[in-house]
């Protein structure tokens, strides 16, 4: 086990050191101590390792991640992997805005509540959260998984593509172009699936969600639908 | 009585024809007018504006002895690996999906072998313009298309796009008809429905967010790469004043005449500032800062010519950058597809429709058909070869204003035409030492 100290050794060096793990590293268990809510902590990182986070983290922790797996042990600020392309990323508390925003493939478990903008943009990535979600989350999601154990705030899902929702709680609102959909027998497998790998087999099944996805009505421009918009 | 004269008919100086025929043709569609390109309404532009050249109190270089320097470098506020390149006229971002794959090669072609950079756009890196551009910019957009780790670390520089000169506070739509499998792809959506790019980005919001933006950005590619940050000419004393806050390297500036691949005609017409009413504005920021020259300017929008090269740089920018300029260079709108023009309801120098994939040029679209007519190699020439005209068209404006290098270009060698282009550019009316809003006349 690595263990870095945030606070005495700069942010410069511990990103710079974790970039320069390439492929088969045998330093591949790390801990970073006192983050103090810093910014942009493991960003980028391209390796195979396991970093634990022992506090909470400021703006866009783990973004932009490939392979490692990252694990917050507190809080994580706005943009919580932001654009992540494969990996795990897991926040054992609650996580702020946009988490695993544009994210374009691994897996996002948010052990506590996501504030709104949860999964906005994503391409690709799952994000499994325990708790509830805020409004506006999943806006304009492209392809990927969003699964919330709790409650959705307004504007669920709004101007949504190709994405698919899960929440087993109520939502307030659905957005322009969100509807409800059936859950059909790969929904169910694949939330199984979701649920075991973001920690939340035990929590919930995959028959007590209900799946949100586009109308596709507003794929292509019409006037009539102007007022959707 | 027959014989009386009567009066000849009297078109609306308000009710033009112009306006009479997008009345009617909102009526029919029910849809407001989609276009490519920028404003085409006359505005106040580096034409009002001339040189005064040298005279007997300046002394000029001799065109072909005196050496007048032209090369550029951005990113030196922060970047471990600044950009240097040969000229100050850049290539704009224009995206993989509103151009074809042949003309993002041609336009790395001609960039690098006129030794300047080219931009990505909305629509993610592609290989040929990787492959063909020595120096590649990558815009870092709100639809984030393409946005990838490792084609960042490959760009040699990152431009944060805030905003753009055409529509300025807009995002962007490219339309289904040009979506074709590779587009679609790189976009992570399905073939053939519209794409509408965020006017906003999806994970920060204003200067303070873009702060720690910027830092996330160069913690990931180790500080060594430039970082841009441009911005459409809305208000551009604190939208620069600003992206310096924020840690920007460089800011890009791009004025109303800009062009789009695609917005509606009331947003490109009626949104935003031309050029050269932007220009001294950003320059009196970054100098209330005390960072002129430290953070570079690049601006845009109308770039035609030398002379409007060196007319930006006397204004007290460190380079240009072109798009619509360089389209036409590679050969679009093209009076040899004049009958293909006809046949789509316009006419050479006029087409504007490069939403629709059409493009008789082959230039602004996927289709492979028209694609294939467009030969990367001669529009590369073709563009090197008007980079490099340009080149020495503003250094032959700097020699004769006794200028060593085109950064040394500077507002006194400007007069102006007109009041407005005095009052926007702050240069003296041709003839009196007035600028207006600034100082008396006679």
């Amino acid at each position: 086990m690595q263990t870095f100290d945030l606070e005495t050794e700069g942010l410069r060096a511990l990103n710079s050191q974790l970039h320069a793990l390439k492929g088969q590293t045998n330093l591949t268990a790390w801990e970073i101590v006192n983050p103090k809510g810093a910014h942009a902590i493991a960003v980028g990182l391209d390796a195979p390792i396991d970093v634990t986070v022992r506090g909470s983290t400021g703006y866009y922790c783990a973004g932009m991640n490939k392979q490692a797996t990252v694990r917050v042990a507190g809080s994580a600020g706005p943009g919580v992997a932001e654009n992540m392309m494969s990996g795990t990323v897991i926040v054992d508390g609650d996580a702020s805005q946009y988490a695993g925003a544009t994210g374009r493939g691994g897996l996002l478990v948010i052990k506590g509540n996501a504030s709104s903008r949860c999964g906005i943009s994503m391409k690709g990535i799952s994000i499994v959260v325990h708790g509830n979600i805020g409004h506006m989350s999943a806006f304009m999601a492209q392809s990927g998984n969003l699964v919330v154990l709790g409650n959705a705030g307004e504007a669920l899902g709004d101007s949504l593509y190709e994405a698919r929702i899960f929440v087993r709680g109520s939502v307030k609102s659905l957005g322009a172009d969100c509807i409800e959909k059936e859950m059909r027998p790969e929904h169910y497998e694949l939330l199984e699936d979701l649920l075991k790998r973001g920690e939340a087999d035990a929590k919930a099944k995959p028959e007590e969600f209900r799946r949100y996805g586009s109308a596709r009505k507003l794929y292509n421009f019409n006037i009539d639908n102007a007022s959707s918009y | 009585m027959t014989d009386l004269p009567r009066t000849p008919p009297r078109y609306s100086a308000t009710f033009t024809p112009a306006v009479n025929a997008e009345i009617r043709r909102a009526a029919a569609s029910g849809i407001y007018d989609i276009r490519g390109g920028g404003t085409k309404r006359h505005l106040p532009h580096f034409d009002d504006l001339l040189f005064l050249g040298a005279s007997m109190s300046r002394y000029p270089l001799e065109g072909y002895r005196e050496k007048c320097a032209t090369d550029v470098w951005l990113g030196t506020r922060h970047a471990k690996k600044p950009i240097h390149l040969d000229i100050p006229v850049t290539i704009a971002g224009m995206s993989f999906g509103a151009l074809s794959g042949p003309a993002k090669e041609a336009l790395g072609r001609g960039a690098t072998e006129a030794g300047t950079s080219t931009t990505t756009g909305d629509g993610g890196m592609t290989e040929e313009e990787r492959g063909h551009s020595k120096t590649l910019v990558y815009q870092y957009l709100p639809s984030r298309y393409g946005m990838n780790p490792d084609d960042l670390r490959r760009a040699d520089a990152i431009e944060v796009v805030v905003g753009q000169g055409a529509k300025p506070g807009g995002g962007g739509m490219l339309l289904g008809q040009k979506i074709w499998d590779r587009v679609a792809e790189m976009r992570n959506l399905p073939k053939g429905i519209d794409q509408r790019s965020a006017c906003r980005h999806p994970d920060w919001t204003g200067p303070d967010d873009l702060e720690i933006k910027i830092l996330e950005l160069r913690e990931i590619t180790d500080w060594e790469k430039p970082i841009y940050v441009k911005v459409g000419g809305a208000r551009p004393y604190y939208d620069t004043a600003l992206s310096v806050k924020a840690g920007a390297d460089v800011v890009v500036l791009d004025g109303m005449q800009g062009g789009t691949a695609a917005t509606q005609d009331v947003f490109i017409e009626h949104v935003g500032m031309p050029i050269l009413a932007c220009i001294p504005q950003a320059v009196k920021a970054l100098q209330d800062l005390g960072m002129h020259r430290k953070v570079q300017l690049i601006v845009s929008g109308g770039i035609r010519s030398g002379a409007d090269v060196a007319k930006a740089m006397a204004l007290g920018a460190d380079a240009v950058a072109i798009g619509t300029a360089a389209l036409i260079a590679l050969g679009d709108n093209d009076p040899r597809w004049e009958e293909d023009y006809q046949k789509l309801g316009t006419t050479a120098d006029a087409y504007d429709d490069w939403h629709e994939g059409r493009d008789p040029a082959g230039i602004t679209t996927q289709d492979p058909e028209l694609s294939a007519r467009f030969d990367p190699i001669l529009g590369g020439r073709r563009l090197k070869n008007y980079l490099k005209v340009m080149t020495l068209e503003a250094q032959t404006i700097a020699r004769a204003c006794g200028k060593n290098h085109l950064h040394n270009l500077e507002p006194e060698d400007l007069v102006a035409l007109t009041i407005e282009a005095a009052a926007m550019a702050g240069v003296p009316l041709a003839g009196t030492n007035w600028i207006p809003g600034r100082t008396g006349g006679f």
